[in-house]
């Protein structure tokens, strides 16, 4: 069932960097994008995503949760059933039960997303036109989006893509008269972001916002006078939205590793023109905790050899440190989706020996996987017990997008994710 | 539509999956899409399962939607034969594929695969996962043992002398709340009464073990909720009677010997005798002076029908609990539990809605909670004792030791697992005798498991609030405290601190006081000690 299609140099279509990349057709094992709401509803404390989908919806949210009970959930699946197949009017009646059910228990709730899924699509349930609806009957109190999360449209990541870029239209325009602006885009730790905060302060950059904000009832303001910075890889929808409103997209690599974090510094310093001098003052000691901090780790990775199944999307920025500063040497990157551009800068970092694919076939994947042989494995929870049984050592994907791993002082927490499973192996003696 | 935190039971193709799972040789293609596969990680990591869960996913995205799925589902089904080479296969829909109606039976009909194909129709919308994975299960035995059926009206010829009695084991699946080791207990029980097991299924079954399942005299349903069709079937199709009792609890797994010797035609007394029912502590352990402290403990329970049924029966008769709460998210056997609830006086709770489930438990304000890994939760919150006895299940409940919950082992285990949470006889004493000691001040752990004090004194809190909330809800919180009192009954050891709260609420309402001062504690506590 499978289609390789090895793109020869020649009919890449784009990309600074005309390497092959291998897209095949077959089962995919990823997550869909419903999966982000678990981390974005940590990230936005006054919003609720409310899933409009199936059993299925509910149990795959519940278990990427890892079934953790939180004391407030602020998520939920609407689960339609046959009757909100059969008429679509009076699902919409329903949707508007639930919602507003919701809403009395929920008091606190500033910002409510209606998160479409396969069903919902597939049935063309309108989630816009309810948004609509809905934010017309609570606003002020609350305000009321959509967007999609469904497995046919989005992986795993996009889901936040979907969700920022469903945001981008509801943010405040700059005033007429506004200054240079710096805005972050991507969903980050708070102490990360509190970091960077501290980071651009001491560049003189101080009109610095996050997207998304902790309380998604205040926006930041977006116009021409905007730059903004991806700190994820996976917003190309939310990028587009945000050139529609005028801001400009600062071209950099991810902020991984010391390289990453400097390079996607050094962006945002060359845009507001600060002196060389005042960029290499203000990283030397952040980038010397942080390299004293990873030689602990190169000792144990350098040479090791390293495979990705793709996931997050966060898996060729997280290769390219891994190679280039610790010394892994990487076989292949998986990656569900591939944005060129907004990783072009990441692609002509890696080393030209791997191997970049693009999708999935999971069972050539695990041919591929098994014959390199390699000294660890990254990929998802479905796999990686298997693996671990065949005697690779794995490392979740997952658990990379639940730690804070962006930045200098989080370098070395990002490295140790990939040392712990081999000390662990080494350790074990049985 | 319905408003849903959580879910106490997946989709029905989860079901399917833990059939599929649980057997050999055979393999699931779902018609489904990418995000689906999240199902493999219930089995790989929750049951730390070292192989993946045979099944493909045909992964359609939007982009196919519009050209063609069939052809997709065809080509990922051919390609799964081809890669594993199974002895037969099962096709079906998840409920995306559902909508897009691509008829994921016919198509693989029409592929001429060299092994028995066998379709599932399980509508995503009505059915949930214990619903699934009966109808998989029934299905496969149809398919398989079908064939071999006798005609109609033949009478089932007797069991030729000399050869020992033979049952087949019915309802252990993958996921299952510890399937593996009841199926070994029950397995060893019946071997030393005298009884064979033919064929267990779906657990460790092969297609060829399904063919054989006509051939025992009859069969024992370990789980209803999963085989309660597949045996009816195969009484009407092989006239093979089954067993009704479910050996959880010293008790039923007496009258589960008791039942099983009368259909292999042993003799009851012999059955019982052969086993040593010195196997099972629990009756002395629960008979022995520290349990004393366990009599008339509340207890709330909730969970799939079977385990939620047993461990009413056992709470009552096995450890002298009071039941003040029995419930079940298995709509299918609502009757039977609405039944038993009765019994106990009380009114079954009959949900799959979580809240519900929460808003009784710090409404009633139990002793221990035992229900599933959703009322694990809960009580944890509401800083309740609690032990699990039902799926679903989280990866502590599959532990590295044996642990059944069946037969006597089932009931040793039983009796550790609830009593562990709760405090030991002479210790709970001694807290309520030395209430206002530094070291056994009120929100004093169990020492047995003293980290979680302060868990427990915040979860306290919130229980209050809860019990508060619920009882503004009744519109009986007419009542407030002086604040003498209510220092008072914070000296009231914290796990009887509710129960003192709501009787002292209750007597100064029924007499219309409206202020509670430690006197109206007083007397309430005489009131209700009489
Ligand atoms: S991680 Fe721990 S607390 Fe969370 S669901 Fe699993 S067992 Fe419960
Ligand atoms: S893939 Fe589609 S149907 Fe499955 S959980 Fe995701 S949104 Fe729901």
């Amino acid at each position: 069932m499978t289609l390789i299609a090895m793109r020869s140099p020649s009919d890449s279509p784009m990309g600074c960097d005309n390497r092959p990349v291998l897209r095949q057709r077959g089962q995919r094992e990823v997550f869909c994008g419903l999966t982000s709401i678990v981390w974005l509803h940590r990230k936005m404390r006054d919003a609720f995503f409310l899933v409009v989908g199936s059993r299925t919806c509910a149990h795959l949210v519940q278990s990427a949760a890892g079934v953790m009970i939180f004391a407030e959930p602020r998520f939920a699946t609407a689960i339609m059933d046959e009757r909100d197949l059969a008429g679509l009017a009076d699902a919409n009646d329903e949707l508007d039960r639930v919602v507003t059910r919701l809403l009395e228990r929920r008091p606190d709730i500033k910002l409510l997303f209606l998160v479409g899924s396969c069903p919902s699509e597939v049935i063309k349930l309108d989630l816009a036109r309810a948004a609509e609806r809905l934010s017309q009957r609570f606003l002020p109190e609350v305000r009321v989006l959509n967007y999609s999360g469904s497995g046919i449209e989005t992986t795993f990541t996009q889901g936040e893509d979907a969700c920022l870029a469903a945001l981008v239209p509801q943010m405040p325009s700059e005033p007429a008269n506004a200054g240079k602006s710096l805005l972050v885009v991507g969903a980050l730790a708070d102490i990360v972001e509190d970091q960077f905060r501290r980071l651009f302060e001491n560049l003189g950059i101080s009109t610095v916002a996050f997207l998304p904000a902790r309380a998604a009832s205040d926006l930041p303001a977006v116009g021409p006078n905007t730059q903004y910075l991806l700190a994820q890889p996976c917003l190309g929808d939310t990028a587009r939205a945000l050139d529609a409103r005028g801001a400009k997209r600062l071209s950099a690599p991810f902020p991984l590793g010391v390289e990453g974090t400097t390079e996607w510094l050094r962006a945002a310093s060359i845009a507001w023109d600060v002196p060389s001098d005042r960029l290499v003052e203000t990283v030397r000691g952040p980038q010397a905790r942080a390299r004293q901090a990873l030689q602990r780790h190169r000792e144990l990775l350098a040479e090791k050899s390293i495979f990705f199944f793709p996931d997050s999307q966060l898996e060729i920025p997280i290769a390219r440190f891994l190679a280039r500063e610790l010394g892994m040497n990487v076989i292949e990157v998986g990656t569900p989706y591939l944005h060129q551009q907004h990783l072009s800068n990441e692609i002509s970092y890696l080393p030209e020996s791997v191997r970049l694919s693009e999708g999935q076939d999971v069972e050539m994947q695990l041919d591929r996987c098994r014959s390199s042989n390699p000294d660890i494995v990254v990929c998802g929870l479905g796999l990686a017990n298997p693996l671990e049984a065949e005697g690779l050592t794995t490392k979740w994907s997952i658990e990379l997008l639940f730690t804070p791993i962006q930045g200098y002082d989080q370098a070395a927490d990002l490295a140790e994710l990939f040392a712990r499973p081999l000390v662990r192996r080494a350790t074990l003696e049985v | 539509m319905q408003l849903t935190l959580w879910t106490y039971e997946g989709p029905p193709h989860v079901g399917a999956m833990r059939v599929a799972t649980a057997m050999k040789g055979l393999h699931y293609v779902l018609h489904a899409p990418q995000g689906d596969t999240y199902a493999d990680l219930l089995f790989t990591m929750i049951e730390r399962r070292d192989q993946r869960p045979p099944v493909t996913y045909t992964t359609f995205q939007a982009r196919d939607l519009g050209s063609d799925t069939a052809e997709l589902f065809k080509t990922a089904c051919q390609a799964a034969y081809d890669r594993f080479k199974p002895d037969a296969m099962i096709v079906g829909a998840s409920c995306t594929a559902e909508l897009i109606q691509d008829d994921p039976g016919g198509l693989a009909l029409a592929l001429n695969l060299p092994v028995p194909v066998v379709p599932l129709e399980l509508p995503a919308y009505q059915k949930k996962e214990n619903w699934g994975a009966a109808e998989t299960f029934y299905r496969l035995a149809r398919a398989f043992a079908g064939p071999r059926a006798p005609r109609p009206g033949t009478p089932r010829p007797a069991r030729v002398s000399g050869t020992r009695p033979r049952c087949n084991l019915l309802g252990p699946t993958a996921l299952g709340f510890r399937n593996r080791d009841d199926v070994a207990e029950i397995a060893k029980l019946l071997e030393t009464i005298g009884v064979d097991v033919s064929v267990t299924a779906p657990m460790g079954a092969t297609v060829d073990d399904l063919s054989r399942l006509g051939d025992a005299d009859f069969n024992v349903v370990l789980y209803p909720e999963i085989a309660g069709v597949t045996a009816q079937w195969l009484e009407r199709a092989f006239h093979q009677p089954s067993t009704k009792t479910v050996p959880l609890g010293v008790v039923a797994t007496r009258a589960f010997i008791a039942e099983v010797a009368s259909l292999a035609g042993i003799e009851v007394a012999a059955a019982l005798s052969a086993i040593d029912t010195g196997r099972s502590r629990l009756p002395w352990y629960s008979r022995s002076v520290d349990s004393t402290y366990l009599t008339g403990k509340r207890v709330f329970i909730f969970g799939d029908a079977t385990h939620a049924l047993a461990a009413a029966r056992i709470a009552h008769q096995e450890f002298g609990f009071a039941v003040v709460g029995l419930g079940t998210y298995s709509r299918e056997f609502a009757r039977d539990v609405r039944e038993a609830a009765k019994a106990y006086g009380i009114e079954a709770l009959i949900t799959d809605d979580y809240l519900e489930v929460e808003a009784k438990v710090a409404e009633l304000q139990p002793d221990l909670v035992l229900g599933t890994q959703m009322e694990r939760h809960i009580a944890k919150r509401l800083g309740i004792p609690n032990a699990v006895i039902s799926a679903p299940v989280h990866v502590q409940d599959f532990p590295a030791r044996y642990a059944p919950q069946m037969g006597f082992e089932g009931a040793n285990v039983i009796f550790d697992t609830w009593v562990h949470p709760l405090m030991m006889g002479l210790e709970e004493h001694l807290l309520a005798m030395f209430k206002g000691d530094f070291e056994f001040h009120e929100s004093a752990a169990p020492s047995h498991l003293g980290h979680s004090a302060n868990a427990q004194q915040a979860g306290l809190d919130r229980l209050d609030q809860a019990a508060t909330a619920a009882m503004d809800h009744a519109g009986n919180n007419s009542v407030s405290w002086e604040t003498d009192a209510e220092k008072e009954l914070s000296k009231i050891p914290f796990f009887v601190r509710g129960k003192a709260r709501r009787n002292t609420e209750r007597y100064a309402t029924e007499r219309g006081l409206q202020l509670v001062t430690v006197e109206t504690l007083y007397d309430a506590k005489a009131h209700f000690s009489r």
